[in-house]
C-alpha cells in the first residue's frame, strides 16, 4: 500500500469514495506517523487516538452506506486554541491547567459535522503570540525542513516552523495531519506556512465564527486551515467558514464552493504589487522570489500593476498596539477563581498576582503588560486611539487600491526559517516577522500563503495573496496558479521518525523564552 | 448663575455657623432592565434561585465565549430614554470597563462610555406643591456583577454568578437637585416612569433600582463645590437622610477651615452616617476601550418610532387627563398616578362614575385602609366593581355617605356585592319625608332653647342635622334633611 501519509487531502478523499482504503486506515496511518515523530517534532500536545478512531469508524460506517460528507474519515490536526468538548484545551499555556471545556468551537463542530477526524490538539504558541512557536508551555516545535549543510548533507541545526500556529505547520508539512486547523491574528497562518512549505488562509474577517477559540486579539482573530495545497485549503475553509448566531462579528453571508474556483485561471485578472513592502535590507532572495511570483500570474494571463498602500509602514506599531490592548483585557479572565490553574495566596490580590505569574509566560505577560500601559488614563489617546486611527488609514489603502486591481501580491515574510533562539532574545526582531502580513489582519482582509520557492539554504519560501473582503474565491484562483507554476515542495527524508527524538527533546529544553506575533 | 441662584429656594438652604449653604445633587441610578433574559446571554433573570443556577458559558466568562446583545434589552432602553423625554441615539458603542474582582468573570463589565444608548433628557417633579424640571444627562446600558458571599467560610469567600451579565440601566441626572426632598422626590418619579413604562420593576428591597448620590455644597451663588459619591443607596427614605448627613459632614468641615477630599462614601443607616471608602487615589483606571467582541449597535429611527408608538400613557401626561376629564385636583390627580395600579384602579372606578367622588372614595378611604393595614393597590380587599358599587349607591341616594362608610367596612372585611348588602341590611336611606318631618317635629318640640338660639345663628343647623341623622340611624337622607328643618327654623 502506498504511504497514506503522503496523500493531499482530496486524493485521500478520492480513495475513501473509490474505497481504496478505509478511514480507519487512513487515521491509523496518521496515528502511527504522529507516534513516531512527535518526540522529535512535538508538533501534538495531546493526541485523541482513541477519539480518532471513534470517529474514523463510524465514517466508514457513513462510506459503507454512501453517506459519507464533505470531509468524511479525513484525519486533521486541531490547533490547542480551540475548544473541544471534554478534551483537555490549554491555549498552550500553564495558566488553564488541564481545563476541558464543556463545549465544542463552532469551526471545530463544522469540521466533525463534515465527517472529519481529529487526531489531536496541536502546539501552537501560548496564547498564539509568537512567531517562532517557542512560547509554547509545552516546549517548542520543531520544523520537519532542515537548512543545506556544508557537506552536502542536511545541517542539524533545529529550525522553527514558524508560529503561532507552528504545531500545525510542522504537522502538515510532516505528513502528521492530512490538514489542520490554525488561526491567525497577525500572520499566525501565513507565515508558519511560509516558512514550512504548506498553503493557509486566513479568510476575510467575520469569515468563520470566533466562538469557542480562545481570544488573543478579538478584533484580529480568525481561523483559518493550514493544508498541503491550495485545493486542500479550500476544502477546508469551505467547511470552517459559516455564519453564527453565538458571534456577532461573524458575517451572514453565502460560503462559496471554493475548490470550483481553482479552475478558473488567472486571466484578465489584475494583479497589484505595492511599492511599500519593498523594505529596506530585503534579502535579494525574497526579491526574486517576488519577481517569480509576478513572472509566473503575467505568463498565465494576469495584468501587473504597481500600487501604492502608503500606510503599510504603520501597520506593525499600530498592530503591536491594538493586539495587546485587546489582549490584556481578553486574558483578564483567566484569574484563577473559576477554572484553570490557581496558585493560592494570602488574599485575593495575592492569589490573582500568584496565578497569572505562574501561569503566563513572559512573552504572554509582556503583551499584557504593553496593552495594560496602551490603554491607561492619559495613554489612550496617545496611543490605542491612534493606532485605530492608522488602522482605518490602513483600511482606506486598500479600498483605493480595489479600484485597480483585484488582489494583491506581496512576500509573506521577509526571511527564511530560522533557528531557535536566533530571534527569541529580540521581540523587535520577532515582532518583524510579521510585517507583510499585519496589514490583511488590520483591514480584516482575506490572505492566502503559498509556497513559491527554496531559500539558498534550501527551506521553504512563501508568496502572499491578498483579496477584498469575502473575496477568498480571487485567493484560491491566483494561489492555485502560483502553485501550478512553482510546484509543490516537501520537508525531504523523514529525519523525525525514531531515534532522533532524544536530541529534539533537548532543543524544547534550551529554547521557550520569547517570540513575537500570533 | 441668575437662574440657578433663583431656582433655589430660601428654605432648601441649609444654616451653618458661617451663613447658609446650598447642597448640590446629582444621581447616577442603577435600574436592573425588566427582561427574561440577561443583556448579552440566554440566562434566566428571576430573582432567588439557587446560587450559580441562572449561569451560563458566557456568563462565567469560559475561553471563548462571545457576548450576544439581548434585543428586548435595547428595547426596554429605548423606551426609557423616550419615557425620559430624552435623545435616543442611533449609534451607540459597548465598551469594556476593566478590574478584576471575583465576582466580575471576564475582568471587565461591558458598558456604555462614550457613546450611550440615550442622551440628554428630563424629569418633572413636584415637591411641596412647586413643580421643578431635572435634567437627565444620559442613560446608558451595562452589565450587572455577581454577587461575593464573605459569611459562609472562615477562610474563603464564595460567589453566586446569577447576577452577573444581568441588564442595567445607569440614569445619571444633571446636578439640579438642591434638596434632600428634592432627590427622593426625583427617585420617587423616576421609579414611578419606569414602572409605567414596564422596563423596571423599581424593586429597591431586592436591590433593582438603587442610587449613587453625589453630594457637594456650597455658599449660595458660588461655583460648584467638590462632590463625594455616596454607593448604593437602596431606599427613598435612606437617600433622604443619606443627601442630609453628608452635606452636613462637609458644611462641618468647610466651616473648620478644612477641605473636602473627593472621594467614594458609604451610607450607614444604623450609625446615620456616610464613610469613606475609596479615595481619589486609590480609584480604578478601568482601561475603558471599545468592546472588540461586538459591533457598534445601530439602529432605525423606525425602530424608534416603533416604540414611541406604542409606549403606554405615563404619568405626567396621565395627571393631566385625570384634571381635565374627571376634574381632579394637581394633589388628587398625582396621588393616583403616582403607581400604575392606582391609576388604573381609579379610573376602573370612576369610569362612568362622578370623578371626584371616585377619587375621594380611592384616595381618602381605600388608600388610608391600604396603608393601615400594609396592602398594596395589588392585593385591596376591595375590588374595583365594589367601590364602584358603592359610589353608586351613593349618587342614586340610596345610602348615605356615613353608611358608605359603614358599608365600605362590611365590603372590606367580609366582601360581597354593595347593592345586595345594602338590600340585606336595610342600610337604605331614608328619603320619605313624612318620616323625616315626623322625627325633626320631635327634636323641634324636645328643644325649644336649641330653636331660638339657631334662629339668631344659623349654623346652629348643624347640630340639628346631627340629632335627626341620630334618631334614624344614619339612614335619613341628609339633603331632605337639611331642605325640611331650614323651612321648618325659618331659616334662609
Amino acid at each position: 500500500m502506498t504511504d497514506l501519509t503522503k496523500l493531499t487531502l482530496a486524493e485521500a478523499r478520492d480513495g475513501l469514495a473509490k474505497k481504496t482504503f478505509s478511514a480507519t486506515d487512513l487515521t491509523r496511518a496518521h496515528l502511527d506517523a504522529i507516534e513516531a515523530a512527535n518526540s522529535a517534532l512535538n508538533a501534538f500536545v495531546l493526541p485523541t487516538p482513541d477519539h480518532a478512531l471513534a470517529q474514523a469508524a463510524e465514517s466508514d460506517r457513513r462510506i459503507a452506506k454512501g453517506e459519507a460528507r464533505p470531509l468524511e474519515g479525513l484525519p486533521l490536526g486541531h490547533k490547542d486554541l480551540f475548544c473541544t468538548k471534554g478534551i483537555r484545551t490549554t491555549a498552550c499555556s500553564r495558566i488553564l491547567d488541564d481545563f476541558k471545556p464543556p463545549y465544542e468551537s463552532t469551526v471545530g463542530q463544522n469540521l466533525w459535522d463534515a465527517g472529519a477526524v481529529m487526531l489531536g490538539k496541536l502546539n501552537n504558541d501560548e496564547f498564539a503570540m509568537g512567531s517562532s512557536n517557542e512560547t509554547s508551555a509545552f516546549g517548542p516545535v520543531i520544523s520537519p525542513w532542515r537548512r543545506n549543510g556544508k557537506d552536502g548533507n542536511p545541517s542539524t541545526d533545529k529550525l522553527v516552523p514558524g508560529g503561532s500556529s507552528g504545531g500545525s505547520s510542522a504537522a502538515v508539512s510532516a505528513g502528521l495531519c492530512l490538514a489542520a486547523t490554525a488561526t491567525d491574528t497577525g500572520g499566525s497562518i501565513r507565515q508558519p506556512a511560509a516558512l514550512t512549505g504548506t498553503v493557509g488562509i486566513k479568510p476575510t474577517y467575520g469569515r468563520c465564527s470566533r466562538w469557542g477559540i480562545v481570544a488573543f486579539a478579538s478584533s484580529l482573530d480568525q481561523a483559518g486551515p493550514i493544508a498541503k495545497t491550495v485545493r486542500d485549503a479550500a476544502m477546508m475553509l469551505k467547511v470552517m467558514a459559516s455564519h453564527d448566531a453565538k458571534d456577532t462579528t461573524s458575517v451572514d453571508a453565502p460560503v462559496p464552493d471554493y475548490e470550483a474556483a481553482l479552475t478558473k485561471g488567472v486571466k484578465g485578472l489584475r494583479v497589484g504589487v505595492p511599492k511599500e513592502y519593498r523594505v529596506p535590507g530585503m534579502s535579494k532572495e525574497i526579491e526574486d522570489l517576488w519577481q517569480k511570483g509576478i513572472d509566473w500570474l503575467k505568463a498565465q494571463g494576469a495584468t501587473i500593476h504597481e500600487i501604492s498602500l502608503p500606510h503599510t509602514k504603520y501597520a506593525l506599531p499600530a498592530y503591536y498596539i491594538v493586539a495587546p490592548a485587546e489582549c490584556s483585557s481578553n486574558l483578564a479572565r483567566y484569574d484563577g477563581v473559576r477554572y484553570g490553574l490557581r496558585v493560592p495566596g494570602k488574599d485575593v490580590t495575592d492569589t490573582y498576582e500568584n496565578t497569572r505569574a505562574a501561569g503566563f509566560g513572559k512573552e504572554v505577560r509582556r503583551r499584557i503588560l504593553i496593552g495594560t500601559y496602551v490603554l491607561s488614563a492619559g495613554y489612550y489617546d496617545a496611543y490605542y486611539l491612534k493606532a485605530q486611527k492608522v488602522r482605518t488609514l490602513i483600511k482606506r489603502d486598500f479600498d483605493l487600491a480595489w479600484d485597480k486591481v483585484d488582489v494583491v501580491l506581496t512576500p509573506t515574510t521577509p526571511s527564511p526559517a530560522f533557528a531557535f533562539g536566533e530571534k527569541s532574545g529580540d521581540p523587535i526582531a520577532m515582532y518583524l516577522e510579521d510585517i507583510f502580513t499585519v496589514t490583511v489582519n488590520m483591514a480584516g482582509l482575506p490572505g492566502i500563503s503559498v509556497p513559491g520557492g527554496l531559500s539558498s539554504e534550501g527551506t521553504p519560501l512563501g508568496l502572499q495573496l491578498i483579496a477584498k473582503p469575502f473575496d477568498e474565491e480571487t485567493l484560491f484562483r491566483a494561489g492555485q496558479a502560483i502553485e501550478t507554476a512553482a510546484g509543490r515542495f516537501d520537508a525531504g527524508a523523514a529525519w523525525w521518525t525514531g531515534a532522533a527524538g532524544a536530541r529534539s527533546q533537548q532543543a524544547g529544553a534550551k529554547a521557550g523564552k520569547s517570540g513575537g506575533k500570533s | 448663575m441668575q437662574a440657578k441662584a433663583k431656582a433655589t429656594k430660601t428654605s432648601n438652604l441649609i444654616p451653618g455657623a458661617t451663613g447658609d449653604w446650598e447642597v448640590v445633587i446629582g444621581m447616577e441610578v442603577h435600574a436592573q432592565v425588566a427582561s427574561q433574559s440577561k443583556l448579552f446571554s440566554g440566562s434566566s433573570t428571576a430573582f432567588g434561585a439557587e446560587p450559580n443556577s441562572h449561569v451560563s458559558l458566557v456568563d462565567a466568562a469560559m475561553p471563548g465565549m462571545l457576548p450576544v446583545i439581548n434585543s428586548e434589552c435595547i428595547a426596554q432602553a429605548v423606551r426609557t430614554g423616550l419615557g425620559l423625554k430624552a435623545a435616543v441615539n442611533l449609534r451607540s458603542v459597548f465598551d469594556r470597563k476593566n478590574y478584576f474582582y471575583p465576582d466580575l468573570p471576564q475582568g471587565y463589565q461591558i458598558s456604555q462610555y462614550k457613546q450611550p444608548i440615550v442622551g440628554e433628557g428630563e424629569i418633572e417633579i413636584d415637591v411641596d406643591g412647586e413643580a421643578m424640571r431635572v435634567g437627565i444627562e444620559r442613560l446608558h446600558l451595562e452589565q450587572d456583577a455577581g454577587k461575593s458571599i464573605h459569611d459562609q467560610h472562615p477562610d474563603y469567600s464564595y460567589v453566586d454568578l446569577n447576577r452577573s451579565g444581568v441588564a442595567l440601566m445607569e440614569i445619571v441626572s444633571k446636578p439640579d437637585l438642591r434638596s434632600s426632598k428634592q432627590a427622593q422626590a426625583y427617585v420617587t418619579k423616576l421609579r414611578t416612569i419606569l414602572r409605567y413604562l414596564g422596563t423596571c420593576d423599581g424593586d429597591m428591597e431586592k436591590g433593582n433600582l438603587r442610587a449613587d448620590v453625589n453630594v457637594s455644597v456650597r455658599k449660595p451663588g458660588d461655583g460648584l463645590g467638590t462632590r463625594c459619591e455616596i454607593k448604593n443607596v437602596n431606599s427613598i427614605r435612606f437617600i433622604g437622610q443619606a443627601v442630609e448627613v453628608e452635606a452636613r459632614r462637609q458644611i462641618d468641615i468647610l466651616e473648620d477651615g478644612g477641605k473636602i477630599d473627593q472621594e467614594t462614601r458609604l451610607f450607614d443607616p444604623g450609625k446615620g452616617e456616610t464613610r469613606s471608602m475609596r479615595s481619589k487615589e486609590e480609584a480604578h483606571d478601568y482601561r475603558y476601550f471599545p468592546d472588540p467582541d461586538l459591533l457598534p449597535l445601530e439602529m432605525t429611527q423606525q425602530y424608534v418610532d416603533d416604540l414611541k408608538q406604542h409606549l403606554p400613557e405615563l404619568p405626567d401626561e396621565k395627571r393631566a387627563r385625570f384634571m381635565k376629564d374627571y376634574g381632579l385636583t394637581a394633589y388628587d390627580a398625582g396621588v393616583l398616578i403616582a403607581e400604575r395600579e392606582r391609576a388604573d384602579f381609579f379610573e376602573a372606578v370612576a369610569k362612568g362614575r362622578d370623578g371626584k367622588t371616585a377619587a375621594n372614595w380611592v384616595i381618602n378611604e381605600l388608600l388610608g385602609r391600604l396603608n393601615k393595614d400594609g396592602h398594596d393597590i395589588g392585593d385591596s380587599p376591595l375590588s374595583a366593581k365594589q367601590l364602584g358599587g358603592l359610589v353608586d349607591l351613593i349618587a342614586t341616594n340610596v345610602i348615605s355617605g356615613k353608611i358608605a362608610k359603614d358599608l365600605f367596612e362590611i365590603l372590606w372585611t367580609d366582601g360581597g356585592d354593595p347593592a345586595e348588602i345594602v338590600d340585606a341590611r336595610g342600610m337604605k336611606q331614608v328619603t320619605d319625608t313624612g318620616a323625616i318631618e315626623k322625627a325633626i317635629d320631635e327634636i323641634i318640640a324636645a328643644n325649644p332653647d336649641k330653636v331660638e338660639q339657631a334662629k339668631a345663628k344659623p349654623s346652629m343647623l348643624g347640630w340639628f342635622v346631627g340629632q335627626v341623622m341620630k334618631s334614624s340611624g344614619g339612614k335619613a337622607n341628609p339633603a331632605a334633611v337639611n331642605e325640611i328643618l331650614k323651612k321648618k327654623l325659618g331659616i334662609a
